[in-house]
């Protein structure tokens, strides 16, 4: 209760807000230009996976709309990416104010997501545009939409949190987080249809959380075919609630661990 | 007995250790390949500190470097934890440990005063309404809209300092900001102390070593030396016992730096002594010849830390012919210098020069170092005995 009480002080808010704006300038430099740079990687990612899965190995073809249903796969995976990358650098990166003032530490994190955020919303207009071209048409279910995101964004603080906190202490974290990241790309069902992995198979690869956001986002928004995680376990309850218990837990854990270390910040770095 | 409220900062029987481990075990990798138990070094930072800061008050805090300052600074501001005891603050609090955090040289000087008087724990709201004072403050109009990298380093000083004297706080805690800057710029510091000394509301927490500020400002100081308070009371007793602490191993040592020295060894250089008395500076050392020399040049050079040659001396200005050496032979050079020099720590170079001066025998840069500490107050470079005499007028 306290620390809600903190987070709504006017003066964390204001320290919130020009993280994530002095950010935002950095990385665009105030330019338009800026930000399609930085929309050029996921896009040709999205290029050349397009090709592949459509040319190729034809794995997409038999999901109806499918390259909007790719690119915001993609798009939800990079703010993920993005959100735990930064924000595992977030503490460490801001060192002078961890070591010199005393400002809540957390706000730090939160920056990083927020600013990882920022980036996804301007992304998801490019998904919006993709929809549009397509012909994708517009779903009363697509306004459950933000219930999901909120879900990711949750997902992305907790892991956020707790890499923050572990990289002060071990530096090596980064390598072992960039190798679990690859390998969650390729065990989340982002490239391909649920429908093509066996079923034992299927219900480990639901259990992830980003498997259960990104197929009910692109059941509600894209294709209401995608196999969602509801469907594999053929259950609402294990199907959604499940992931959502890893994520609560995770969460959990990861706030009392960042708050027990976050006293001993300064003395670390 | 003051009450509660009276109090701005009371530490209780404050203790902090620092673990430092032997080996530091910054990977998982390292960790899981050592499984003994890593052992660590205690340092002890600061023992059983009790102090009551009042509001209003201008609260010095003096000590050697490394004595614990900064780290009773820190606690305080709840940087660090305490490994025991308590802290408490009444009313909020900002520590300059450093001016500028945060300061990014990619954003404009604009950008950066909202981002650094957020990190201050200033809303946007006040810092729109101080935008035009701080600026004013800063006399950068014209670069405000500039990126901070093309400022100076002096302008970067400037833009800092005047978001930090804006940022609303009771209880200022200030470690040395001061030791940057220009004179206008530390003359500027010093007339915002006086303007928040006239301030019922503000209290202070000021760390120094400059004993002039020290005894200007602070309504009362304590000395921590190794950990612990050894002193504490007005700023003049108190910087009085500050000096006296520099005075007990004021012990020149000699032979000891042998770092820069040069020359063509035909004749070297040892036993360099530093002999500091009342009235007297005595300087001496030993020449060695290893060939057949003659009338070689001595030579002293002291300079203080800022590298200004406060004194520099030899046998040939002075005109004096040293004669023959040869090889094998020693000579013991010595000088008496009028100990006029203000407290501090001094450096030694001594030289032996060949007869034309244009080649060294042996130059030993820095090769003592003394320290000066007298009581009586000096702000120049020399303490003359200096007579002042009045004539009043009707």
């Amino acid at each position: 209760m306290n620390t809600i009480k903190q987070f709504f002080k006017p003066s964390n808010r204001s320290l919130l807000r020009e993280l994530v704006s002095s950010d935002f300038k950095l990385r665009y430099q105030g330019s338009v230009l800026g930000y399609l740079w930085s929309l050029l990687r996921p896009l040709m990612l999205f290029g050349v996976l397009y090709i592949v899965f459509t040319k190729v190995i034809k794995l997409g073809n038999d999901v109806p709309y499918y390259p909007s249903y790719l690119l915001l796969g993609l798009v939800l995976w990079t703010f993920f990416v993005e959100a735990t990358t930064s924000g595992m650098n977030a503490i460490t990166g801001r060192g002078d104010m961890v070591r010199k003032v005393s400002v809540p530490k957390y706000i730090i994190v939160l920056s990083t997501t927020a600013s990882a955020f920022v980036n996804f919303c301007l992304n998801l207009l490019v998904v919006a545009l993709f929809m549009t071209i397509g012909h994708v048409p517009f779903r009363e279910n697509l306004l459950m939409a933000p219930l999901f995101i909120a879900e990711l964004v949750v997902l992305a603080l907790a892991v956020s949190f707790l890499l923050s906190a572990l990289f002060v202490k071990f530096r090596d974290i980064s390598h072992i987080w960039d190798v679990i990241l690859q390998a969650l790309f390729y065990a989340t069902p982002i490239l391909y249809p649920m429908t093509i992995v066996p079923h034992h198979i299927a219900k480990i690869i639901s259990l992830n959380p980003l498997a259960q956001i990104i197929q009910d986002m692109r059941s509600i928004a894209i294709t209401p075919g995608t196999t969602t995680t509801k469907q594999v376990f053929d259950s609402q309850l294990i199907g959604r609630g499940l992931p959502l218990l890893i994520i609560i837990v995770l969460g959990t854990l990861s706030v009392w661990y960042f708050r027990r270390s976050s006293k001993n910040f300064a003395e670390e770095l | 007995m003051a009450s509660q409220n009276d109090i701005a900062v009371s530490v209780e029987n404050l203790s902090k250790a620092f673990k430092l481990p032997h080996e530091r075990k910054n990977s998982l990798k390292e960790w899981a390949i050592h499984f003994k138990r890593p052992t660590y070094e205690r340092l002890q930072a600061l023992s059983n500190i009790n102090i009551e800061v009042k509001r209003g008050e201008f609260f010095g805090v003096v000590g050697r470097n490394g004595s614990g300052k900064s780290t009773l600074l820190k606690i305080i501001a709840g940087i660090y934890q305490p490994t025991h005891g308590r802290v408490q603050v009444n009313g909020t609090l900002t520590p300059f440990i450093e001016l500028g955090i945060g300061f990014n040289p990619e954003l404009t000087g604009r950008e950066n005063v909202f981002l650094n008087g957020a990190i201050l724990g200033l809303t946007r709201k006040e810092i729109k309404s101080k935008y035009d004072e701080i600026v004013a403050f800063t006399e950068l109009e014209k670069f405000m809209d500039q990126k901070l990298k093309n400022y100076s380093s002096g302008m970067q000083v400037r833009l800092a300092f005047s978001i930090a004297i804006q940022a609303h706080n009771d209880i200022l805690l200030i470690d040395e900001v001061l030791a940057v800057g220009d004179a206008a710029f530390q003359r500027k510091c010093y007339e915002i102390f006086k303007t928040i000394k006239t301030q019922v509301d503000k209290t202070v927490i000021f760390i120094s070593h400059d004993m002039g500020a020290i005894r200007d400002f602070c309504d009362r100081v304590i000395l921590i030396e190794n950990s612990k308070i050894i002193s504490e009371g007005s700023a003049d007793k108190v910087a009085n016992d500050y000096i006296e602490l520099f005075n007990k191993d004021a012990l020149p040592q000699s032979d000891k730096q042998d770092k820069s020295r040069w020359g063509d060894s035909k004749a070297t250089i040892s036993s360099v002594r530093a002999t500091i008395n009342k009235t007297t500076i005595d300087v001496s050392y030993t020449v060695e010849a290893h060939g057949d020399i003659t009338n070689p040049i001595f030579g002293i050079i002291i300079k203080d830390l800022n590298n200004l040659h406060v004194i520099d001396s030899n046998t040939k200005w002075k005109k004096l012919d040293t004669g023959e050496l040869v090889s094998g032979q020693k000579i013991k050079v010595s000088w008496a210098i009028p100990n006029v020099l203000k407290s501090g720590r001094y450096r030694l170079t001594v030289a032996a020069a060949h007869e034309d001066g244009f080649g060294f025998y042996d130059w030993r840069e820095n090769a003592a170092t003394f320290d000066i500490t007298r009581s009586e107050v000096a702000a120049g470079l020399l303490v003359l005995d200096d007579k002042i005499t009045f004539k009043r007028y009707k």
